[in-house]
């Protein structure tokens, strides 16, 4: 390229830019703040944050730690933790913020921020108050998640074709559909907190996601021996409190042990679970009940090297599992899959022995080495009205355990349950199953029934009709004695000056009676303590029909520990596992100490 | 412009005062004799393109051997992207390019997306290209008038700064960051166009049309940058597959090396472009300055054609595993694209876990800046070494990752 004059002379028009206005603002602070979605400075809505630390785990700076917060303690589904921030460390990618499974941490706009003190900038956004707290604008939750937050669908047989038999309901996820359920879990282990077993819940989810179910299986067993039940009838309170669960579904927790569960061939269990070669038999332990309690305890002992019997006054082992869950919740070979292993194990199972029946309590505790009871609740409460005794009025639980059994108890066309509890929801879709039409009455509003919300659904879908707000008065009958009909009132909701739950009021005058051929009460059982002498109830500690313990699920009898519905309150089947489960690390610390 | 016939290479006549070679073919360079002197230029020079230094023997002014140095910058990425999961890994990848990160960004988001087959949705691969565009302009308004400023001119530069900063600013606006936007999320990208973004981006691009105008006047058609840039630096063609050169600096030795065009990627085969290729081969600074010269100009067209081209709205994020379990099945590939500096690939190998097995980044300033810039340098003048630099474009943390 030749070089000309004009190339002298061009660079000289640069001058022209004298005159220019110029491009620089004084205050670029003031006049030019940050972009609306501009990343600056964490903020945190410590009221809606949960503390499950996926911020914390996203963070490729290891620039959040989840710290304890003066002032927000530990309560369900919030793990009373909140983020502290190190922008020693952060790069401010915002991926804290993306992955944010509440949408409680936010960034602002803010551009600059000048402290002389290096602590404060290692801080807990929303509680270590900051300038920028109150600006509106900055980066937030975009939109989209970084974890799919709809459930995978677990298919069910229709309603239409359920109600004919007692054929399980839930199909069970297959392996591609379990492991894309596996992998929305942020593994915050909220939910760990909750179950009452504290199953290792992140750990077996992530066993699925590798794809491991072997040592997903040994973690379902290091705190409940009996995921095959659980996972089918558990009422997963980890599925309440899951923190993926607050912007979309909860992780289906449940159905994810039992693909556990169900997909290792049973064959292997004792390998897997190391159930070959067990320590020696040391000391000998007698369990009365072989419910849910009894087998954890069972199980839980004999790994520690204990010989276990078991004593049921039943015929069958697996307690209010086995005679009160219908066969469309749990069939029967689950059962006897998992009582197979124990008896494999070397426990004794001693059935038809009903203790102050057959054998006296007094031998059973001087025989033994310690005694656990795991009794469940077998009375029904009564409801309590006029017309109760006598055919065409009967127990919720005499009717599951009669129909489990094979029997076909006869109600009738039309059967009205008493009740708003997951027993009520057992007999009415049951007496459903048995052709019959079903409504239930219940004292409060639909939203209060204890029973899980999946059962009302299932109800609903099963053309059962439930009518809230009912008192029962009065079971009609004919002159020869046959049910015809319930009486009820109607009941208005009445706020407790308390703030308790708002009580139901009957409404006068607003008697109605509707035509049933039988009326199934499932109000609430209480325990039978019968078997036990006036001595040792009175050496028995108890308190509003519940048995009294320690932390180790110890009575106020030395050697006797207790667990399960007539210990706990909350009365399911993992409580109970969860139980025996302490009981026997109880017993094990108790004969220690002896030695 | 100059061939290669009249270049300055070629005049040199009296090398007798010069090192020689001993039978291994090493320079004999004799401190003692007080012939020589080293000179360490850099790390922290003006004339140096970050944190990296050459180590340069002189005779009189005259350079008889070069070394290039890196280690300053202290990182270890490729390191640090085994001990991350691959979600992780997206936050870091944008600092082994400061003034352009999103080649780095679109590379991992690729492999991943690759490797696991997961599907880009088509707006979120428009938005892809604008940003992509984007980044290229905004690394050569600040690089095209470093080619003046290496010979004091730093007027352009701040021109080129100032506007740099307004394609900041419509980062900031889109991104939410000026720097490391971190926007080429894997799976698709992390916002849509703000309101007014596309008005505010064109009267930018405006801005940078006028620009070019008064910057050719400035830097190109200056007599200074004319002497000292023509025939300074000459890369022979030859050298090109053997150095393995790329972008501007092939495309001014007359080869047409695009991998936006060669291997079209994201929506590139839906635009209609042709790379500027230096017919003629000069080859030297002043050719590589024209050809950067005239891709700034093609990308602001580029991107009108993008904006003009793209659909509205639409799906930004495909269909994308949990970030934190996110496991890449087992397998490797190597992803391209073409940076402001030329191809920019990542070679990626997936073990089946969470975390990468490796990432390795295929920059070009890894060739440029050492094999090349040592061979280039020898017989240059002292006060060409920066300017020599500058033209090869090299990017220190993109060799020392």
């Amino acid at each position: 390229m030749s070089m000309k004059i004009k190339d002298i002379i061009t660079p000289f028009s640069a001058w022209s830019n004298i005159v220019k206005k110029p491009v620089t603002v004084k205050d670029p602070f003031t006049e030019r703040p940050g972009a609306d979605r501009y990343r600056g400075f964490h903020k945190n809505d410590v009221e809606a944050c949960i503390g499950c630390g996926s911020c914390e785990a996203v963070c490729e700076n290891q620039a959040i730690d989840l710290v304890p917060v003066e002032g927000i303690d530990t309560k369900k589904g919030d793990s009373g933790l909140r983020p502290l921030v190190d922008y020693g460390r952060c790069c401010w990618c915002a991926l804290c913020v993306d992955i944010c499974t509440t949408g409680s941490l936010t960034m602002s706009n803010e551009y600059t921020w000048v402290s002389d003190d290096p602590d404060d900038f290692r801080f807990i956004p929303g509680v270590d108050k900051k300038p920028w707290d109150n600006n509106e604008k900055g980066w937030t939750n975009p939109g989209y998640s970084l974890y799919n937050p709809e459930r995978v669908n677990m298919e069910e047989i229709e309603p239409d074709e359920r109600i004919t038999n007692f054929i399980e309901i839930v199909k069970g996820y297959s392996k591609e559909q379990a492991e894309k359920e596996a992998d929305r879990c942020v593994s915050c282990g909220i939910c760990v907190a909750s179950c009452p077993a504290h199953m290792d819940i992140p750990g077996y989810i992530k066993a699925i996601r590798d794809g491991n179910l072997e040592k997903g299986l040994q973690l379902l067993y290091d705190t409940n021996p009996l995921p095959e039940i659980c996972g089918r009838v558990c009422t997963h309170r980890c599925e309440e409190v899951c923190s993926v669960g607050v912007k979309g579904d909860a992780l289906a927790i449940r159905w994810l042990k039992r693909y556990i569960a169900d997909n290792v061939p049973f064959e292997d269990y004792k390998r897997i679970l190391g159930l070959d070669s067990l320590p020696e038999a040391k000391k000998h332990i007698a369990i009365i009940g072989a419910g849910p309690s009894g087998i954890s305890a069972a199980y839980y002992l004999r790994t520690m090297g204990y010989r276990v019997t078991i004593f049921e006054a039943k015929e069958h082992p697996g307690g209010a599992t086995m005679y009160g869950i219908p066969k469309y919740r749990l069939p029967m070979e689950m059962l006897e899959q998992e009582i197979g292993l124990l008896e494999e194990m070397g426990v004794q199972f001693r059935f038809n022995m009903m203790i102050g029946r057959e054998v006296k309590f007094d031998e059973l505790y001087a025989a033994y080495d310690a005694v656990f009871m795991g009794i469940g609740f077998e009375k029904p409460y009564l409801i309590a009205i006029e017309g109760e005794e006598g055919p065409g009025s009967m127990q919720a639980i005499d009717f599951l355990r009669e129909v489990n059994e094979g029997k076909k108890p006869e109600i009738g066309n039309h059967v009205a349950v008493i009740g708003g509890g997951n027993v009520a929801m057992d007999a009415a879709r049951v007496s459903r199953r048995l052709g019959a039409k079903v409504t239930v009455l219940y004292r409060r509003r639909i939203v209060d029934m204890p029973s899980d919300p999946e059962e009302i659904e299932g109800c609903e879908q099963e053309g059962i009709h439930i009518e809230p707000q009912t008192i029962p008065t009065r079971i009609v009958k004919d002159e020869k004695g046959k049910v015809t009909g319930i009486e009820y009132l109607k009941a208005e909701m009445v706020d407790d000056p308390k703030g308790r739950r708002p009580k139901p009021v009957p409404i006068e005058g607003s008697e109605t009676i509707l035509e049933v051929s039988t009326v199934i009460g499932a109000i609430g059982q209480e325990a039978y303590y019968d078997f036990l002498s006036a001595e040792w109830l009175e050496k028995l500690k108890l308190e509003r029909g519940r048995v009294v313990t320690n932390e180790n699920m110890q009575t106020s009898i030395e050697r006797l520990f207790a667990g399960g519905d007539s210990v706990n309150s909350t009365a399911d089947a993992i409580s109970a596992i969860a139980d025996g489960h302490r009981a026997a690390k109880g017993i094990d610390v108790l004969l220690s100490e002896n030695e | 412009m100059s061939n290669s016939n009249n270049h300055k290479l070629l005049i040199k006549t009296d090398r007798s005062s010069y090192p020689q070679p001993d039978e291994s073919g090493k320079l004999q360079v004799d401190l003692d004799s007080g012939k020589y002197v080293k000179v360490w230029h850099g790390p922290n020079h003006p004339g140096v393109t970050g944190n990296m230094s050459l180590e340069l023997t002189l005779c009189g002014d005259e350079v008889v051997e070069a070394k290039t140095h890196v280690g300053y910058l202290h990182r270890g990425f490729e390191k640090i992207f085994e001990r991350r999961t691959w979600m992780q890994c997206f936050p870091t990848v944008v600092r082994m390019c400061v003034p352009e990160p999103d080649s780095n960004e679109y590379n991992l988001a690729a492999s991943m997306e690759e490797l696991s087959n997961v599907e880009v949705p088509e707006y979120a691969q428009w938005m892809r290209t604008l940003v992509l565009e984007m980044a290229r302009i905004s690394n050569l308004l600040r690089l095209l008038p470093a080619h003046g400023g290496t010979m004091g001119l730093g007027l352009g530069v701040q021109w080129g700064v100032y506007l740099r900063d307004l394609i900041l600013d419509r980062f900031e606006e889109l991104t939410g960051a000026r720097i490391y936007h971190m926007y080429i999320i894997p799976g698709g990208v992390r916002g849509k166009m703000p309101d007014g973004f596309k008005k505010r981006l064109i009267s930018n691009l405006d801005d940078i049309d006028d620009f070019l105008i008064r910057l050719k006047r400035l830097v190109i058609d200056n007599a200074v940058f004319k002497k000292r840039s023509i025939g300074t630096g000459y890369i022979n063609p030859s050298w090109v597959d053997k150095y393995g050169i790329v972008g501007p600096n092939a495309r001014a030795a007359g080869y047409k090396r695009d991998v936006r065009k060669d291997n079209p990627y994201l929506i590139y085969d839906q635009l209609d472009f042709e790379p500027y290729v230096d017919n003629e081969a000069a080859s030297d600074i002043f050719s590589r300055t024209w050809v950067r010269f005239m891709d700034l100009k093609y990308g602001v067209e580029m991107i009108r054609q993008i904006l003009d081209k793209m659909p509205n709205d639409g799906e930004i994020l495909g269909k994308i595993p949990n970030a934190l379990n996110w496991k890449i099945p087992t397998g490797q590939t190597y992803v391209r694209s073409e940076s402001s500096r030329g191809e920019y690939g990542f070679f990626a190998v997936a073990d089946g876990s969470e975390y990468p097995r490796r990432i390795n980044l295929r920059g070009p300033s890894y060739t440029h800046a050492i094999a090349l810039l040592e061979k280039l340098l020898v017989n240059a003048n002292i006060s060409d070494v920066s300017a020599i630099m500058v033209s090869l474009a090299t990017c220190p943390p993109e060799i020392e990752r």
